[in-house]
């Protein structure tokens, strides 16, 4: 009982982890794969700042109490040149945007293009992984080539080779589908469409400027204190990646303290079972610990058998319980789910760490020894004559 | 039948005892005082509950005497420690129970070896060495590697007898080692465990109803009451 108590415990413990750690590392690796780890947009202007001096602290305090910010950004060169002394920014990718209507054969459907180079793009972005149909060599080849998201060509109806409109109020211009991407966001699917930054430019009548920056970075958690630096040193608006998706985010870190209550349950489990099954020895040993205790064995010596006990069923139960955990992660990785809206996939997404690993056994002994020094004290402090003479007379 | 000869192994004098709580406190051991002298064979007997079994656990150090005071081998025991009392009856008692008290999941030899275990004077191999003689001057040499349950009881007995010898005690307490045992394994058993006993030089306190057993030990101190009465003749004394 105790032991099969323990096996399901870790096993679950690895399961759940890996299934809600693999979700949210699929989910942070698209987003950070399709919207870059820090996006720069607009240039902020401060219209009021105020310093005043705290009494009880004795300092100056300056305090930001509103912010404008102007649309876009003037000079984009400037600002990836002020990027460079930033230790942890990998590469940099300027994009213009605007709302244009995009006309097929079939449908008319509002969409936004992207204009970026695609060199530095890639490089901030998942985007030559995220390719579904079509070749982004030839997209490189073909000024007026573009690509579009996958949700968009179905409404569309088109594929690649197919040409499409857009149009702004005041251009008209036809594209050829290079390629059709899939990045498993719907809204972005749903809606955008990469051009050339020279093509964007002339088709929005942005000649100068960009609408934002894509900053990739080495290490993408250290991105909430990089867009802080960022923001104050070049004066524009700067989120990061953990900003922009705090919601999703949050859901995240709900389903992982929801899985760890699950498991706890488990986990408490086997905490109970480990103490109903010692308990249940000592009282059936009573005869046995009070032999010992003739023949000179000590009460730590009575402790340490039953606490053995605890330790080779933890021993047992932890191995068989990665072992399940393993084998579990592993088949639930294979059950077909069909997901999008946040990311795609076809599979359950796990994520395998010798964190949940250790962090399952760790829990197992905790509890299971906690569970076990109430029964094994109990043993140990039985006396032998009260036992003997309670059996013999 | 003749006072006792050869050293004094074990002693108490004015051994109090109560036991249960409040209204059902009943004084089981009312002064009692005793000794056991070594190469001896010594019989406790009388009605059921007059306090021999109790005055056997006080005498092995398995209780703690409310009043009064025990010696072993010289060493006043009564008032120490768990610790010391534990490691007293390691080195300088055997017991043999009624119930055998075998570790049924072990076998023959392991049962008697664990004693020896626990006092750490042997290597494995002499352990297991002794442990061989013993269970063969048991008449279970053939046996060593059965287990517990496999046994039959006189069988399990006689394991309990090799068991209490082990580390060589200095006193062996037997609390009705034959009560359990059918004539012919009551006899073998009480005449293996005098053998050794007397062969090793060691004092043997048995509680027992037999007769038969009582009138082939070298002393008998009858009870009644928590106390010891004036010696009467084997027969008279036994036939209750």
């Amino acid at each position: 009982m105790s032991l099969s108590c323990i096996v399901l415990g870790v096993g679950l413990f690895v399961i759940t982890q890996a299934t809600t750690s693999g979700f949210e590392k699929f989910f942070i690796r698209t987003i950070l794969g399709t919207n870059g780890a820090v996006r720069i947009a607009d240039k902020m202007q401060d219209t009021m700042g105020n310093m005043f001096a705290n009494p009880e602290a004795s300092s100056m305090v300056f305090r930001r109490e509103e912010r404008k910010y102007i649309e876009g950004i003037d000079e984009p060169d400037l600002l990836i040149k002020a990027l460079q002394p930033f230790a942890n920014v990998a590469a940099v990718s300027q994009v213009v945007t605007g709302t244009v209507t995009a006309e097929s054969s079939f449908k008319e459907e509002t969409a936004k293009i992207y204009g970026i180079n695609l060199d530095d793009h890639i490089a901030v972005s998942d985007l030559e992984h995220q390719i579904i149909r079509g070749d982004i060599a030839t997209y490189r080849v073909s000024p007026l080539g573009i690509m579009i998201g996958r949700v968009l060509a179905d409404r569309l109806r088109v594929d690649p080779g197919d040409s499409i409109a857009l149009k702004t109020r005041e251009q008209n211009r036809r594209y050829t589908i290079v390629a059709i991407y899939e990045t498993g966001v719907a809204d972005i699917d749903k809606d955008r469409i990469y051009t050339h930054l020279s093509e964007a430019r002339s088709l929005l009548k942005k000649t100068t400027g960009a609408s934002f920056l894509q900053v990739g970075l080495i290490e993408p958690n250290r991105a909430p204190a990089d867009a802080f630096l960022m923001e104050e040193t070049l004066n524009h608006s700067a989120t990061s990646w953990q900003e922009r998706e705090k919601t999703w985010l949050e859901v995240f870190r709900a389903l992982r303290i929801s899985s760890a209550i699950t498991v706890s349950v488990f986990t408490l489990i086997a905490g109970l079972a480990m103490f109903n099954t010692l308990a249940m020895i000592v009282m059936e040993k009573t005869k046995d610990i009070a032999i010992l205790r003739s023949m000179g064995y000590t009460r730590d010596d009575v402790l340490q058998i039953f606490l053995w006990q605890a330790v080779i069923v933890l021993c047992i139960g932890s191995i068989l319980g990665c072992i399940l955990g393993a084998s579990g992660t592993y088949l639930v990785s294979t059950v077909p789910v069909r997901i999008t809206g946040i990311f795609a996939t076809e599979t359950f997404i796990v994520a395998s760490s010798w964190g949940h690993y250790v962090g399952a056994v760790v829990t197992a002994v905790c509890t299971v020894m906690l569970a076990s020094i109430v029964p094994a004290r109990r043993a140990a402090r039985l006396e032998p004559g009260d036992v003997i003479r309670g059996t013999a007379l | 039948m003749s006072e006792a000869q050869g050293d004094v192994v074990l002693k108490c004098e004015g051994l109090h005892r109560y036991l249960g709580e409040a209204e059902g406190r009943v004084h089981v051991l009312r002064g009692v005082s005793f000794t056991a002298r070594r190469g001896n064979v010594y019989a406790i007997v009388g009605p059921s509950g007059c306090g021999k079994s109790t005055l056997l656990y006080q005498l092995g150090l398995l209780d703690q005497p409310d009043g009064g005071e025990i010696w072993l081998d010289g060493e006043l025991m009564s008032n120490s420690s768990d610790a010391a009392r534990t490691a007293a009856r390691n080195r300088h008692l055997g017991f043999v129970f009624q119930f055998h008290f075998l570790m049924l999941e072990f076998t023959a030899l392991e049962n008697v070896m664990m004693p020896m275990r626990k006092a750490e004077r042997w290597s494995v191999p002499e352990m297991e060495s002794r442990a061989r003689k013993l269970l063969e001057s048991v008449g279970l040499g053939d046996k060593t590697h059965r287990l517990g349950n496999h046994l039959s009881g006189g069988e399990q007995q006689r394991v309990a007898v090799a068991r209490a010898m082990a580390n060589e005690p200095s006193v062996i307490l037997a609390d009705e080692p034959t009560g359990n045992l059918d004539q012919k394994n009551s006899s073998m058993v009480f005449d293996l465990l005098t053998r050794l006993a007397k062969d090793h030089d060691q004092a043997i306190v048995l509680v027992t109803h037999n007769p038969d057993i009582a009138d082939r030990c070298d002393l008998i101190r009858p009870m009644r009451d928590g106390q010891f009465i004036e010696q009467a003749p084997p027969s008279a004394e036994t036939a209750e």
